[in-house]
């Protein structure tokens, strides 16, 4: 049997704004993933614990707040601590490109701005999504 | 990472692991089953089940807090649709019980279909016995269960609850011959809404049509929203479970479900060795000729099962 890809998509902080986020759980799961969404205002402690026992490859953590320099990081942290280091880690939402850089060294693998195209996030999952976690 | 003792400890990154295993039909998922079967049959399995919207998953939460509350430790496993084009799903259960992992004891699991019909996911039956041996007391099945077919869950459950909502009188009519076949409880769901005498009134006098000698499904105003009601279909769901400790129920119920549990798996490895057979090259020409009406699917159907069964 294939193996899905399942992911987590996860609105951390205080910001209510999930219109991205549902458009983008909506269009992976038509791209054949099996997709979690948390739903909005979520804790970083929340989103790893969830992601760890849903065990899923990939969490897409959309912030339109501009936390995400404190919300993404503390995510990857947790999640690593729960033993789930290998989860790929993505972040989208309204995200000065200056932040890049700090996010990258702290366990964000990419970030996706406003206007990038759906297709390109479904076949950069499908791309980066950790193989080896299940050998 | 050893998954099977790490099993046994309650690790949640590993009984996660093994699902995961289970649901791709991962060899070693079937390994591990292998070694931990025997210290399975402890937990007290429920379903509940309803059709979308009747508020299954807020409902579980909320029994979910009460038993650990009370030092117990439960699992959940949500099934949702897969969707029959993509593959594809939205588990949304989890919106409704995000908190529930970090303030109780509790692990939570969503699973699509997977193209399976009746409501249940096929490897959910084997995700039970992993909650089981990781030392789970309560595991709570949530399916959508709409109609006719959507009964699988009273193969696995010990207990099905199947909920509703006011408003839903037609559907009731409607439900009757499945549905309402397998409830050993029923709850009417957001009872502080207009309507819920009205559709526990429906309820009643269906069941009442086929109200027998022993249990007798009870019916339950519920507010899962808030918090109402909860604690007596927590105590109905005990004290099913000692009537069928009581008659010995449960014990025929425990010999059927392994039965199953055997049955589901010849049920896959049977469709494998069908698939591996109809991928050989001389199985496709047997199949154009169907096509092609040189012969019919009969024949060919017997040819394969004679196949299959010489060559083992």
């Amino acid at each position: 049997m294939e193996e899905k890809i399942r992911v987590l998509v996860a609105k951390p902080g205080l910001d209510g704004h999930d219109r991205g986020a549902k458009v983008l759980a909506r269009a992976l799961m038509e791209a054949g993933m099996e997709v979690i969404y948390s739903g909005i205002r979520r804790t970083p402690e929340q989103i790893a614990e969830v992601a760890v026992q849903e065990d899923v490859d990939v969490v897409m953590l959309s912030c339109l707040s501009g936390a995400h320099n404190t919300l993404f990081p503390r995510v990857v942290d947790l999640l690593r601590q729960k033993g789930g280091g290998d989860i790929l880690v993505l972040g989208g939402g309204i995200i000065p490109e200056d932040d890049m850089p700090f996010l990258k060294e702290h366990g964000i693998q990419e970030v996706f701005y406003p206007g990038a195209p759906i297709k390109a996030t479904i076949q950069y999952v499908r791309d980066n999504v950790h193989k080896e976690k299940h050998s | 990472m050893d998954v099977q003792s790490d099993i046994r400890t309650g690790d949640t990154r590993a009984i996660a692991r093994a699902i995961t295993w289970i649901e791709n039909a991962d060899a070693r998922g079937a390994a591990l089953v292998h070694d931990i079967y025997r210290q399975t049959g402890r937990a007290y399995i429920v379903g509940i089940t309803g059709s979308p919207g009747s508020g299954k998953s807020t409902l579980i939460a909320r029994m979910a807090a009460l038993l650990a509350a009370g030092g117990a430790k439960v699992g959940i496993l949500a099934v949702d649709p897969s969707s029959p084009f993509s593959g594809g799903a939205l588990l949304g259960d989890r919106i409704r019980m995000f908190d529930i992992s970090l303030t109780h004891d509790v692990y939570m699991r969503s699973m699509g279909t997977r193209g399976s019909l009746g409501g249940l996911n096929r490897s959910t039956r084997m995700a039970t016995r992993i909650l089981d041996a990781a030392g789970f007391d309560w595991i709570l099945i949530e399916t959508v269960g709409a109609g006719q077919s959507e009964v699988d869950v009273h193969d696995v459950a010990y207990t099905t609850v199947v909920v509703l909502a006011p408003g839903m009188g037609d559907d009731i009519q409607a439900m009757k011959a499945g549905i309402m076949e397998i409830g050993d409880a029923f709850v009417i769901n957001k009872a502080d809404r207009e309507g819920a005498d009205r559709t526990l009134n429906q309820v009643e006098s269906i069941l009442h049509l086929s109200a027998a000698e022993g249990w007798n499904p009870p019916v339950l105003k519920v507010s899962a929203e808030q918090n109402a009601g909860v604690d007596e279909l927590v105590a109905v769901i005990a004290r099913h479970r000692v009537h069928l400790e009581e008659d010995g129920e449960l014990d025929r119920i425990k010999v059927r479900m392994a039965r199953l549990d055997v049955v589901e798996i010849l049920k896959e490895r049977l469709t494998d060795t069908m698939n591996t057979e109809l991928e050989r090259a001389a199985t496709q020409a047997e199949l154009e000729k169907v096509a092609t009406r040189e012969t019919d699917p009969y024949t060919v159907a017997d040819m394969i099962v004679d196949k299959i069964w010489r060559g083992r």
